[in-house]
């Protein structure tokens, strides 16, 4: 073995890395779950029983189920709006060489760094000094500007995929502009568009700090955990609905991935491979 | 605009920001002509075919399509089809979408369209390959596919992107058969980009070669070949030696020239309008000149050199002569013979030998 170069050598030590990386990420997380399916309400070791009463209980509360269709509506709202302004700056940073691109890209970025809870206080001044009753379409404008980071890190490699001569070609054979998008721009971007939708929709429905500061009488599910944590008798059940959410999220987001998992095999291709 | 001009192109200027892509060129393509515009890259022949394609408007002039002027005329109108150099197969549709995509516009039942798709896969010898994938697919097949979906509209003109560099000798040289044939089949007029002179050479009725441009000498194959008219389109066509020459005297038809290495040769003037005291370049295709051991006998011009180098390449060989007074050795081609790999140390004189028809003068740079 010891011939072997080390470009080839397998690399133990950061195989280890790797997963003490993801044991750390990802071990708090996995309590919740964990104390979700025990029979007690006070989240301590040693487990005194596996249950799934919390879980039956929550279905049980109308508050609930009204904080999920808020959550739900905002999502969807909020995937939609900033899936769609992505895809415009993601076809005009691809198509046009536009002066100061990078700065223009670095801005849309930005809110990815800047702290939520700055954001939500400018939105909440902006809002009060126009006069705007906050309501669920004040957070779904929030989490727009927080998901269009998201949306567009997910359409852009899709777009700086797509050959021009694709659509220089569909033009040659006679398509309008019209036309051009929806036979062949369309059709190869798609996979990217679904991964935006999910990805957006997710980042969304998990906000806490926008919605917390721009939500008018309707809570969306965050919220509504919030909102419980006074109540230690109601702490089970918020484990509960938390382990949902995540198990939720995960599905979404690893689905999206799965959907736009050859974005970055690009479809330029210079002549072709047999 | 010549009464029999299909495309005529006329004193166009291309700008992209400060940088003149194309510089005042005007050409007129018969009909049914194999066109090709022939330069290595960033000569401005892409551009050229991408303006005629529409993607690109010229800065200044006019390009004239079977005699409209195709200035407001945007790509989806226009009587040209295009073969991309990286053929833009659509990656979402199988082959029979693929060549039936330009047909949207023709109402046409199922069935028609049908039968004009399975038509053109017969034409690129493809049946059968309608439900293929466009991923499934070779270069080859691609190269084809791209070709059906363009010709399926029965364009005017048909304009190709060097559509045979990404494909490998063999197939390239198949290719480039079966392109000629399939353009006398369908009697179109083809502008063919390329910057292989061979291929070129190979299948072009007439080539303009492209330079920083301008276009610097517009003929046949041979006339390319045989009388370039500049030292750039001499060198770029082939190989060529060049000497340098000065005019001595002209009497009558007769031009007196010495020429550095192969001294005194008179030529008939022709058509070549050189003064007294012009200094002119003689130039000479490598396997125009004869090379022999021994002072040959008979017509023609001799001059003796030695032997610097040689390379075996199968069916030729190619010989390096230095002659007194040139500082580069010339290159001399010749068919196989039986003397291979000669020994360059002896330093054995040889001869060189040639007709006086194989000489090319050419101006001063």
């Amino acid at each position: 073995m010891s011939t072997e170069s080390y470009i080839r050598r397998p690399n133990r030590p950061l195989q280890v890395y790797a997963i003490i990386f993801l044991i750390v990420l990802y071990l708090p997380i996995m309590f919740l779950p964990l104390f979700s399916f025990n029979d007690s309400i006070y989240t301590s070791f040693p487990l005194s029983g596996f249950t799934l009463q919390w879980y039956g209980e929550l279905f049980q509360r109308e508050p609930v189920w009204n904080a999920l269709m808020n959550s739900v509506k905002v999502g969807l709202w909020t995937a939609f709006l900033s899936t769609m302004l992505g895809i415009f700056a993601a076809k005009a940073i691809t198509k046009y060489r536009l002066p100061g691109q990078n700065a223009i890209i670095a801005f849309i970025m930005l809110p990815l760094v800047v702290p939520g809870i700055i954001f939500g206080v400018a939105l909440l001044v902006l809002m009060s000094s126009l006069g705007i009753t906050l309501s669920l379409y004040t957070v779904a404008l929030g989490h727009v500007i927080i998901c269009l980071p998201f949306a567009i890190a997910t359409l852009l490699p899709r777009f700086e995929g797509l050959d021009p001569s694709l659509e220089e070609a569909s033009a040659d054979l006679g398509e309008n502009a019209w036309w051009t998008f929806w036979r062949v721009t369309l059709p190869v971007v798609w996979p990217g568009i679904l991964a935006s939708l999910l990805l957006t929709f997710t980042v969304s429905f998990d906000e806490f700090i926008m919605a917390f500061f721009l939500t008018g009488t309707e809570p969306t599910l965050p919220m509504y955990i919030w909102g419980q944590l006074r109540f230690p008798q109601q702490f089970p059940s918020v484990l509960a609905l938390s382990s949902m959410i995540i198990a939720v999220s995960f599905i979404i987001v690893f689905l999206g991935q799965w959907i736009n998992r050859d974005a970055h095999i690009s479809t330029r291709r210079k002549g072709a491979k047999p | 605009m010549s009464t029999d001009a299909f495309i005529s192109i006329q004193n166009v200027d291309k700008y992209f920001g400060k940088f003149q892509a194309i510089d005042n060129v005007s050409m007129d393509i018969g009909h049914g002509e194999f066109f090709s515009l022939l330069g290595s890259s960033g000569c401005g022949k892409t551009t050229l075919l991408r303006m005629l394609a529409g993607f690109e408007n010229p800065s200044k002039g006019e390009i004239f399509i079977d005699g409209q002027p195709m200035s407001e005329v945007p790509p989806h109108h226009r009587p040209v089809n295009m073969v991309f150099q990286s053929y833009a197969i659509f990656p979402h549709l199988n082959v029979r979408d693929n060549i039936a995509y330009g047909l949207r516009r023709q109402k046409l039942t199922k069935q028609k369209r049908g039968d004009m798709v399975d038509e053109m896969l017969e034409l690129i010898a493809l049946p059968g390959y309608g439900d293929r994938g466009a991923n499934e697919l070779s270069g080859g097949q691609r190269q084809r596919i791209a070709l059906a979906r363009a010709l399926i509209l029965r364009p005017k003109v048909l304009l190709l992107d060097e559509p045979l560099g990404a494909l490998d000798k063999q197939l390239r040289e198949q290719m480039q058969l079966e392109l000629r044939a399939l353009q006398r089949q369908v009697g179109i007029t083809f502008v063919f980009v390329t910057h292989d002179q061979e291929e070129a050479l190979t299948l072009s009725d007439r080539i303009a070669v492209m330079s920083h441009g301008t276009v610097l000498q517009m003929d046949t194959p041979s006339g390319l070949y045989e009388a370039p008219k500049t030292r750039q389109v001499a060198s770029f066509i082939g190989t060529m030696n060049f000497f340098e020459a000065e005019v001595k005297a002209t009497n009558g038809a007769i031009m007196d020239i010495e020429a550095q290495g192969l001294g005194r040769i008179q030529l008939p003037r022709g058509d070549r309008h050189f003064n007294e005291g012009e200094s002119v370049q003689v130039a000479i295709r490598p396997e125009k000149l004869r090379l022999s051991d021994e002072k040959p006998e008979g017509p023609g011009h001799t001059v003796q050199g030695h032997l610097k180098n040689s390379a075996y390449l199968g069916e030729r060989s190619h010989f390096y002569v230095a002659l007194d007074g040139m500082d580069a050795p010339v290159a001399v081609s010749a068919q196989n013979r039986t003397r291979i790999a000669p020994d360059t140390s002896d330093a054995k004189p040889v001869w060189l030998n040639w007709s006086e028809e194989s000489i090319v003068v050419l101006g001063k740079d």
